[in-house]
């Protein structure tokens, strides 16, 4: 497959492997927080920390869209499947995640919900343009990767004239995110953060474009390197942030030149800024409230709203009390830290959102990686 | 005037009838449907009969049974449907016991308003698959349901075979520095499933490797090499066939990630939806777990075979008190192949 | 976080939408996020849209930046 197995090449890898055990100071230890959940996937999947000097850790960080998403908004989806009768359509990700009352969509959908998996916001749409007779709502989830296939779905639908199609908009945002971590209660504690530079996102990239990300390596004085998907790229952003910090500098670099530009996909950004606007605040499951880093939909689309349709209140559901989630998010402690991980908490029975979704740095340690703990 | 003609009975519609309740109640149209439908293809001495049960000689070994209820959706998919992958399937249930599959009973369920046409395809194909495969369907059933509770049609096959004297095959006989052998492709059966689900539907090449395996097996047998395990991986792909052998061997597994054969077009389907093929479903692919110095043979017999062309060797039971399936990475790094966790949901992220 | 896939885009459709290919899998997608795309051009593919157009050149520039031999920077 092509810009795939070149960037799997396991012999190349080894070079890689290489130039970082060689350009890795040994009187030093660096972190690096890989901030996307394909990121996570990605290095678990292939085992990249197996490549890597013992002086070199990687942090999980919360870039997985399905991990950071309220209970809350699980449940207002069940709400409107299983009180309203909605066809409710979602991604498959969000089928399994534990909400109230022992619920999950999945099992909505056994008691009789209409819940519908969907690979596209436009399967959503077509559905909608089928059943006029169905009040059909698209759950919307996912960082900036994700929310211009909703916008061009909402314009679809009102160019259409859909009077049976809204959204439940959860889409959240990147740099929010990364400004949490860098300024968690253990930062402020510590007076410092506790990593060394950030592996950006790939995809959420090739929208917003490298330009978001030189006001946190400016501010905080850590370098960026935005990376691409596939194992090579995440190597190859590593030991790129490792000759950063060995240079005392802090920049934002593009490994992944191939697709990410500094200004980003201008067309998908402007789609999106005529559809979305910023909401106040927005409950991020394990990082609180964070102002202004979600969106919801402008006034002039209220109409595909479907919380403004159908009167939705959102009720906040506080994680276990164990549950080291928040912790875990911000890179300050790691899966094995926590009381109930592997125990009580495992990807069957999800307690938190670390190990809600297969990239949560609690399943992707569990799934892929438990056994170097035993 | 006219004459009501003696003996006539009108035929059954099948291209534009539907089964109704009357099919399922016992009377003179649940006869019929037999007759022309399941009788007609499957005809062998036993349905001939008309009696309640098959009558069948007394077998030459240990008897062996197995059972295995289809529930497919959709009926009818690339590379077959639900009637010959109810054939195959336990078939093959019975074959990786180290049995010769003898006889199946089918149990049909059908939903009201099911079309006779589509009936008959699956009858046919049911038919075709048993009479290939050698194995007669030699007793069954049908009931109906009403509409709205059924998906269509489901189907229950039972298996019995015969295992000479002296073999004994089990998942528990996986022991440390046995081979792990896998006949062919994985993935093949699953993404040509799901290639054919509305807003997932893609167009490929894909074709389901729905399979009876006994010969194959027989081949493998036959050999006289040291086999301890021979499992078919469906459900849940080969990892989950994996976890479970280890689990109850007690033993743990090493696997290779480059020998896994794949072909590009499951893969290329894969990374689409976010899957992984260790986790999608085969309906003609066998595990075979050996003795080390008998896996050259094992291969060797197993890609003379054109249902074991692409076999290759995969990885090494080796002892673990954890019983972990692990994998070297092509990329050269290590992880687990675990469990799976519910069943493999396309991803977004 | 988004999972995304390098796909060859083989033929243009009316409404925005093309079909891409990946080892000879099929997929109609939507066009309506990129703009100027040619059949034969290589595309990034999530939730059935193409996010952005894949720079071939830039693609070889970063193989040949993964196999070069960086020197060390370790202190004396």
């Amino acid at each position: 497959m092509k810009y795939i197995d070149e960037f799997r090449d396991g012999e190349v890898a080894k070079g890689i492997a290489a130039a970082i055990r060689q350009e890795a100071r040994p009187d030093r230890r660096y972190h690096f927080m890989e901030f996307c959940g394909g990121h996570t996937h990605a290095i678990s999947r292939y085992g990249v920390s197996d490549l890597l000097p013992e002086n070199v850790r990687m942090i999980h960080g919360p870039g997985c869209p399905v991990c950071v998403l309220p209970i809350g908004r699980v449940d207002q989806a069940i709400r409107l499947a299983l009180e309203q009768g909605v066809t409710l359509c979602t991604y498959g990700d969000c089928l399994r995640v534990p909400a109230s009352e022992h619920l999950s969509l999945l099992k909505a959908k056994a008691k009789g919900g209409d819940i519908r998996m969907v690979y596209s916001s436009a399967d959503a749409v077509a559905l909608a343009q089928k059943h006029p007779e169905k009040q059909v709502v698209f759950f919307a989830i996912g960082f900036e990767t994700t929310t211009p296939p909703t916008a061009v779905a909402i314009k679809q639908a009102k160019a259409l004239g859909l009077a049976n199609f809204s959204v439940l908009c959860c889409h959240v945002l990147t740099p929010s995110a990364i400004a949490s971590i860098l300024e968690s209660p253990e930062v402020r504690q510590w007076g410092t953060v506790p990593l060394d530079g950030f592996v950006g996102p790939a995809h959420v990239s090739t929208i917003i474009g490298s330009r978001p990300y030189e006001f946190f390596a400016e501010e905080y004085r850590k370098p960026v390197v935005i990376a691409g998907f596939e194992p090579l790229d995440v190597m190859q952003a590593i030991r790129m942030l490792i000759r950063q910090v060995n240079e005392g500098r802090a920049e934002v670099e593009n490994e992944f030149a191939r697709a990410v530009s500094r200004e980003g996909n201008l067309k998908a950004q402007q789609l999106v800024a005529e559809v979305f606007e910023l909401r106040k605040a927005f409950e991020w499951r394990g990082l609180n409230v964070i102002p202004y880093s979600a969106l919801k939909l402008r006034r002039e689309f209220a109409e595909f709203d479907a919380e403004e349709r159908f009167a939705l209140d959102y009720r906040p559901v506080p994680d276990h009390k164990a549950c080291e989630c928040g912790a875990i998010l911000r890179g300050v402690k790691k899966p094995q830290d926590c009381k109930l991980f592997g125990t009580v908490c495992t990807p069957e029975n999800p307690i938190g959102s670390c190990m809600v979704s297969s990239e949560g740095a609690c399943a992707a340690h569990y799934t892929y990686g438990r056994y170097k703990d035993v | 005037m006219s004459e009501i003609r003696k003996g006539y009975v009108r035929p059954l519609d099948l291209k534009h009838g539907q089964v109704d309740m009357a099919h399922g109640s016992g009377g003179r149209a649940m006869a019929q449907l037999i007759e022309e439908l399941f009788a007609k293809h499957l005809g062998n001495e036993w349905l001939a009969q008309g009696d309640d049960g098959a009558v069948l000689p007394p077998g030459s070994g240990r008897l062996v049974m197995a059972t295995d209820s289809h529930v497919v959706s959709p009926l009818f998919f690339p590379g077959g449907d639900i009637g010959c992958l109810s054939v195959h399937g336990t078939i093959n249930d019975v074959a990786v016991m180290g049995a010769k599959p003898l006889w199946l009973s089918a149990a049909f369920v059908l939903e009201e308003g099911f079309p006779l046409a589509e009936l008959a395809r699956i009858v046919e194909s049911m038919a075709d698959a048993a009479r290939e495969a050698g194995v007669p369907v030699v007793t069954g059933d049908t009931k109906v349901v009403e509409r709205g509770k059924g998906d269509g049609v489901f189907i229950t096959t039972t298996g019995v075979g015969v295992l000479p004297e002296g073999r004994s095959l089990s998942g528990r006989k996986a022991r440390p520095g046995d081979a792990i052998l896998v006949s062919g492709t994985l993935g093949d059966h699953g993404m040509a499933i799901m290639a054919q689900r509305e807003s997932l539907g893609f167009e490929s090449p894909i074709v389901s490797d729905t399979a009876a395996l006994h010969g194959l097996i027989a081949a493998l047998l036959e050999t006289g090499a040291d086999i301890h395990v021979l499992r078919d991986p469906t459900r849940g792909g080969l990892a989950t066939t994996l976890n479970e052998i280890a689990q109850q061997s007690g033993v743990g597994m090493m696997l290779r990630e480059n020998a896994m054969p794949v072909k590009p077009a499951v893969a290329g389907a894969c990374e689409f939806l976010g899957l992984d093929p260790l986790y999608v479903a085969n309906e003609g692919k066998v595990v075979v777990i050996c003795a080390p110095q008998d896996a050259e043979r094992l291969l060797s017999a197993l890609r003379a075979h054109p249902l074991g062309a692409d076999a290759a060797c995969i990885g090494e039971v080796r002892a673990d008190p954890h019983h972990f399936v692990q994998m070297t990475t092509g990329f050269g790094g290590k992880r687990i192949v675990d469990w799976l966790t519910g069943e493999q949901l396309p991803r977004i992220c | 976080m988004c999972l995304a896939i390098p796909a060859q885009v083989i033929e243009l459709r009316e409404s925005d939408n093309a079909v891409v290919d990946l080892a000879g899998v099929r997929k109609e997608i939507s066009l309506a996020l990129v703009e100027d795309v040619a059949v034969g051009d290589y595309v990034i593919v999530h939730v059935g849209y193409a996010l952005n157009k894949l720079d071939p050149e830039e693609a070889e520039k970063t193989l040949a930046l993964f196999a070069e031999l960086g020197e060390s920077t370790a202190l004396p």
